[in-house]
């Protein structure tokens, strides 16, 4: 038995080790080999990509980003370029940095569990789900003129003209953003106490502010799929 | 089974075997250890392990897989650079060279492409199961901070070595890519704000990115030493600092 002092006292670890070699040397070995095997099985078969020569005055049409930036081209379609090129990575990074920090629970540190940590586990599983089907969206159903694609439907140049889009009248605007900031940070802490209390005034409105941003996102897409909207948010500066 | 010690018994214990390697390898626990720390490489590893850490259904091997894509990215990148040079007259003629004259240059060129995109699922995967164990509970916390940094390398190198080719494909994705840079707020030309720094084409953060206001040859330039020297040396010093925690963190995470 290995004892190692934490800050709650002793506690007990258990005594499971085993040899490194060779029970995990020939598992990563193992991997090793298959993985080599397994790409060049693939380069054997498929070719990788090369189009004609770079020609500044020929634009691609469409013209995407490798794939696994094609979740924040597919952003550009509701939001303005500061935002999902710049601002929305830019979030999506200081987030996953801040996860450890924010996320107090001592329950699941070394184990699968969902029953523990529902809320940590659902809302990083939805986000990822998400960026991914934004990927699949922009990779595989996004043609010329980034037009939305059936995978069964053939890209044309002529589809019909979307309709035009407008934006929420200034006032009305703030007052949904503020508001939908403002409940989605009081109402939580106002249900469930034991939540607010133990996360702390910090750390709740940081994770609560992320998660909401998130959220947020496919709000606004489902505005503008649904009631044509381009911004909530319409000044000269910004707009969102 | 019987079959595979059979097997080795009849491969080892001959004249030939006998006379190439002067004696076997008694499987003792003491040289079980040894086999760890005395090998230069293996010794990254401690000598013994917690048992559910050397499980395939606990880590999913897919740190060790994108470690290892890495290093099979640097084989295969450095073997590229003997045949590529970055100068706009002659980048994409040298790929054409090696999908078509430099024997076995296609397949080179593929196994490079293929494992760049491999190494981009396979480190979300990683991050995935981190997060599902929980590993980036304390004390390991700033090992899941270097390990996101490391993500977003993936991404960068992944990302600069798609200009390289000089072809359509490449051109116009860096075109999109870079072009968020231009909206940037403040130091863009075209994000909001930018008339507070007076930003202009030409010396906003997108041209300090390009070397340019347009992709061109210092575009390329600049793509191919992120590619090939700057991003790959500050991943490998993160990679050293990722591995090193893991052993002072503790070791793999488990429950307790
Ligand atoms: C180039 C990228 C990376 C490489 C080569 C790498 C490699 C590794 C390796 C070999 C391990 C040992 C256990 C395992 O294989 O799962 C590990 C563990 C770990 N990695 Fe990474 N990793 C990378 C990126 C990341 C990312 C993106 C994250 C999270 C955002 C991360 C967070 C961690 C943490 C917290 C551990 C400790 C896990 C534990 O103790 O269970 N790493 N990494």
């Amino acid at each position: 038995m290995e004892v190692r002092a934490e800050s709650k006292g002793l506690v007990e670890f258990k005594d499971d080790k085993v040899f490194t070699w060779p029970t995990l040397v020939a598992k990563e070995f193992l991997a090793a080999i298959f993985v080599t095997v397994g790409l060049l099985f693939y380069s054997y078969v498929v070719d990788a990509p090369l189009r004609e020569l770079s020609n500044p005055g020929q634009a691609e049409n469409p013209a995407k980003a490798p794939w696994y930036f094609l979740g924040l081209q597919e952003a550009l379609v509701y939001f303005d370029p500061w935002f999902a090129g710049v601002a929305l990575p830019s979030l999506i990074i200081v987030g996953l940095i801040l996860i450890p920090y924010l996320d107090v629970n001592p329950k699941g540190n070394g184990y699968y569990t969902l029953k523990e940590r529902k809320f940590a586990v659902s809302v990083f599983v939805l986000g990822y789900i998400y960026w991914y089907v934004l990927v699949y969206i922009g990779t595989a159903l996004r043609g010329p003129f980034w037009a939305f694609f059936w995978p069964w439907e053939k890209w044309t140049h002529d589809f019909p003209t979307p309709p035009p889009l407008h934006s929420m009248p200034l006032p009305l605007g703030i007052i949904l953003m503020m508001g939908f900031y403002f409940a989605g940070l009081v109402l939580p802490a106002m249900i469930n106490r034991d939540f607010f209390n133990k996360l702390g005034i910090v750390r709740y409105m940081l994770t609560m502010g992320l998660l909401l941003t998130m959220i947020g996102t496919v709000i606004k897409m489902v505005l503008r799929l649904s009631f044509s909207i381009k911004y909530i948010i319409a000044t000269p500066w910004i707009n969102i | 089974m019987k079959l595979i010690p059979d097997l080795i018994k009849k491969i080892t214990d001959n004249e030939i075997w006998k006379s190439v390697f002067r004696h076997g390898y008694a499987d003792t626990p003491r040289n079980r250890v040894l086999q760890i720390i005395s090998n230069v490489w293996l010794h990254l590893h401690p000598a013994k392990v917690r048992e559910h850490g050397t499980k395939i259904r606990f880590t999913w091997c897919m740190g060790g897989i994108t470690f290892f894509i890495f290093l099979f990215e640097t084989i295969t990148g450095i073997l590229l650079m003997f045949y590529y040079v970055p100068d706009v007259n002659r980048a994409y003629a040298d790929i054409v060279d090696l999908m078509y004259v430099v024997p076995f240059g296609r397949f080179l060129r593929n196994s490079h492409r293929w494992g760049a995109h491999a190494m981009v699922i396979t480190v979300s995967i990683h991050m995935l199961r981190v997060f599902l164990t929980g590993s980036y509970k304390p004390p390991r916390q700033f090992n899941w901070v270097i390990g996101v940094v490391l993500l977003v390398l993936t991404l960068l190198l992944s990302f600069t070595g798609y200009l390289l080719p000089w072809d359509q494909l490449g051109y116009w994705a860096i075109t999109v890519g870079t072009n968020m840079a231009r909206a940037t707020p403040l130091l863009g030309h075209e994000g909001p704000f930018a008339y507070i720094l007076g930003m202009r084409a030409d010396n906003d953060i997108r041209f300090a990115l390009l070397g340019g206001t347009t992709i061109g040859a210092p575009a390329l330039l600049r793509a191919y030493v992120w590619h090939c020297i700057a991003i790959p040396v500050i991943a490998s010093a993160l990679m050293m600092m990722h591995f090193w925690r893991i052993r002072i963190d503790g070791g793999i995470s488990g429950p307790l």
